[in-house]
């Protein structure tokens, strides 16, 4: 100890020392930070954000700021997560037209390889939710029933009965599931895009998202029976009432005008 | 056995079947004095006198589809999980009245299809007695002496609203379960006896265990009893009062021109149903009406977005939509105007197009009866009222549709409501001053007919240069066509004191019938009609203008 304490004074010590402590605060997070997926293929990885980052500063970067931080025209991107990314992206949201109460899907600009890049470039400014895989957002044996029950309890008020859609305030709206895909709507749930609540897993586990896109799918999919016919567009009663008025009644105001025209009369001419 | 064949042998001695059955039936129930009084009753043929025989057609439609319903429905809340036929519905608990209906519509054989007829029966029915009474209404066919039916036919339509209310409340769906529950708060927010009243109707607090088995007896019992008993006294005054008939050549308010009942009306009727029935039918077989497998079964901690009433009650649920939020609190005591004054609306809306028969026959004194039905153009302020009327139900209409015009006009809700607040005042005002303009054009334009004559568009030039346009002059038919009406004189106040010098009192009811009557028939508000003098004058002379 004689030496360490002797050299204490040393012109170097203060950098040695810091030395010491970044190779233990290093060596304790390598020890103990989550292993991400960054680890497996880092070339590939850091490439891929290398792209992204390029394509963020093209499309991006106006509304969300050089570095993803946010300005007043688009939020901080910083902890979004690849998930939000690839739903925004993926459902043509992002980029944005024009601002507004709220931004419309259309159509898809990217490629799902940009797409792909652009989120783990977003990703990389700070953890998130993460794309999920195919096998989390198979509904093929979840249960669809349950899935109803919770489409009833937590979607419903905003999306309709069998997701139709439905107005909010001030020109927002809570759009149309029709022909979203299963992983769009696990992402929308766990990611909460727009003006939509999110649900992360700590309140909705797995199995539930996925019992809910079995519901989707089940009761406003391509493949949905109808049995009572035509759906009118499955809005319920006003539809059905526009209906009634002037199909219905129209088409019987037409009969009742031609037979009311064809009279027993002996014709005058 | 040889004496039954020695009397059929000789069939020429006896009447033929038809007329021993009905000289049987006659010297029981008297059909022959029946028959004759009513066989050849003379019906006025008019597409629009055909409004309240769709209004019957699909009563009876509705009645006979609701029997095969009643068959198969269980108006009972007890819990059941359901396994039956509809997957997405599976291990779901309910009542037995949703899963009924489930099985109804999957299981049991046509009862997807009646149950469609049903309702887009029902949903026609309401239209055709709305469309009814509005041609009743324009026409003017409600006054002296049919005052008590236009009343009969208006209850008919308000218990209409409530039997198709009770009725979509029947399969405790999400949908109607969310329907009955907005019902019965705008129960509760009537003052003092409002929870008295919401604990009686649903046997404790909401929903209960009573409320389908309830509903279920007031909608095939209660209300369909009265009604039927309604419509048949409807009709029976109908055959009374004899139909209203457009005025015309040879007819006049003494008589009615048209085909008997028997045998050419009776077809024409009979035949009718059929199209009715035909037509509700194809409706029902293509097009889905309340889908309650996709609805859910009611529960009170869930909702939807898009819960509408059927139209008839949509105006009500847009007056509540749109209202705003206004709420009293008084010792402890909440009053709750945002939904007590559109429950009041509901009712004031309806009444007012009720009253208006009494109303008018009050401000004319007109005691006579009247069998000639108005064009609504000769009396352009009640023509104008009810346009306002419709106006006003029709923007109550356009705010319990608000979300779905925000969407699918990709409007804001918020610009909506506001649309509906300041148009449930203003649209009604504008309606009204609009339809009397367009009734007075009209009837400038009868007189200008029947002076001038039908324009021809042939130009002519005459030998000194000018261009004339050639008018044909109409047939005396016509002329008496666009003549007949009659029209009023306002009403005057009259002199302040009588022939004995004795001052009148003039009560503020005579004022106002009087300032009333001046608004009806006053100046500016009809135009007078052409007189026989004015025609002559304007025809005998020179040809042309």
């Amino acid at each position: 100890m004689k030496k360490l304490s002797a050299r204490r004074r040393h012109p170097l010590a203060a950098v040695v020392v810091l030395l010491f402590a970044l190779a233990a605060t290093g060596g304790l997070y390598a020890a103990f930070a989550p292993a991400g997926k960054a680890q497996a293929d880092e070339t590939a990885q850091s490439l891929a954000i290398e792209e992204g980052k390029k394509l963020y500063a093209v499309g991006c970067a106006s509304c969300h700021g050089t570095g993803g931080q946010g300005t007043t025209d688009g939020p901080s991107l910083v902890g979004v997560g690849s998930a939000a990314v690839d739903f925004q992206v993926g459902t043509g949201r992002m980029p944005a037209q024009q601002p507004g109460a709220q931004v419309p899907k259309k159509k898809v600009i990217y490629t799902q390889a940009q797409i792909d890049q652009l989120a783990a470039y977003v990703a990389s400014l700070g953890a998130g939710p993460i794309t999920p895989t195919e096998s989390q957002t198979d509904p093929s044996n979840a249960d669809v029933g349950k899935g109803g029950e919770l489409f009833r309890t937590n979607c419903a008020q905003c999306h309709n009965f069998t997701g139709e859609g439905g107005a909010l305030t001030h020109g927002k709206f809570a759009p149309s599931l029709e022909g979203v895909s299963p992983k769009h709507i696990y992402e929308a749930m766990q990611t909460g895009p727009q003006n939509m609540p999110s649900f992360p897993d700590s309140t909705m586990p797995e199995k539930e998202k996925k019992d809910i896109i079995a519901y989707v799918k089940a009761v406003n999919g391509e493949e949905t029976p109808s049995p009572g016919g035509f759906g009118l567009g499955g809005l319920g009663p006003v539809s059905e009432g526009l209906f009634a008025w002037i199909f219905g009644l129209g088409a019987l105001i037409a009969v009742a005008v031609w037979v009311a025209a064809h009279t027993a009369k002996a014709k005058k001419s | 056995m040889s004496t039954a064949t020695t009397t059929e042998s000789k069939p020429q001695q006896k009447a033929p079947a038809g007329e021993r059955v009905a000289d049987w039936a006659d010297g029981r129930l008297g059909i022959y004095s029946l028959a004759k009084a009513n066989m050849r009753k003379i019906f006025p043929d008019h597409w629009s006198f055909m409004l309240g025989e769709i209004c019957m057609y699909s009563f009876i439609i509705i009645i006979l589809t609701g029997v095969y319903l009643t068959l198969f429905f269980h108006p009972s809340m007890n819990e059941v999980v359901y396994h039956g036929s509809y997957a997405p519905m599976h291990g779901i608990r309910m009542t037995e009245a949703y899963a009924s209906t489930l099985d109804i519509s999957f299981d049991v054989r046509g009862g997807l299809l009646i149950r469609q007829i049903h309702h887009w029966g029902a949903l026609i029915f309401l239209a055709a007695m709305f469309v009814h009474m509005m041609r009743v209404f324009f026409t003017g066919a409600f006054r002296k002496p049919r005052e008590v039916n236009w009343l009969f036919g208006f209850l008919l339509f308000v218990l209409g609203m409530f039997t198709g209310f009770t009725g979509y409340s029947l399969p405790d769906d999400l949908l109607s379960g969310t329907g009955v529950r907005f019902t019965q708060g705008a129960i509760l927010s009537v003052p003092v006896v409002g929870t008295y009243i919401s604990m009686f109707l649903f046997g404790g607090e909401f929903p209960g265990h009573d409320m389908v088995a309830r509903f279920y007896s007031i909608h095939i019992l209660l209300l369909p009893g009265i009604m039927l008993g309604l419509m048949v006294a409807h009709l029976i005054l109908v055959f009374y009062h004899k139909h209203t008939q457009f005025a015309g050549p040879g007819r006049t308010n003494n008589n009615v021109v048209g085909m008997p009942l028997l045998p050419v009306y009776m077809a024409k009727a009979g035949g009718f149903f059929f199209l009715v029935f035909g037509i509700i039918a194809i409706i029902a077989a293509a097009f889905t009406i309340n889908p309650v497998w996709a609805l859910g079964p009611y529960r009170p901690d869930q909702v939807s977005t898009g819960a509408q009433p059927d139209w008839y009650m949509g105006f009500a649920e847009g007056l509540i939509r749109v209202m705003p939020g206004w709420e009293i609190n008084l010792w402890g005591h909440t009053l709750v105007l945002g939904v007590f004054i559109p429950l009041t609306l509901f009712g004031v809306i309806l009444a007012v197009i009720a009253v208006w028969p009494f109303l008018e026959s009050w401000v004319t004194g007109d005691k006579r009866e009247h069998h000639i039905a108005q064009r609504p153009r000769n009396n352009p302020t009640r023509t104008a009222f009810g346009v306002a009327w419709i106006t006003v139900y029709f923007i109550g209409l356009v705010g319990g549709g608000n979300d779905l015009w925000a969407t699918h006009f990709h409007l804001s809700l918020n610009a909506i409501s506001w649309f509906v607040r300041i148009g449930f005042f203003a649209g009604p005002v504008l309606a009204f001053i609009i339809t009397k303009r367009i009734c007075l054009g009209l009837q400038r334009r009868d007189a200008e007919k029947v002076l001038h004559g039908r324009e021809s568009g042939i130009i002519k030039r005459l030998p000194h240069g000018e261009f004339i346009e050639v008018h044909e002059p109409l047939d005396a038919n016509k002329l008496h066509t666009l003549t007949a009406h009659e029209q009023y004189a306002p009403a005057e106040i009259g002199p302040a004191e009588d022939e004995n010098g004795v001052t009148r009192k003039v009560g503020p009811a005579e004022k106002l019938r009087v300032k009333l009557s001046k608004g009806m028939y006053g100046e500016g508000n009809q135009i007078a009609k052409p007189t026989a003098e004015e025609y002559k004058e304007i025809t005998s002379g020179h040809g042309h203008h």
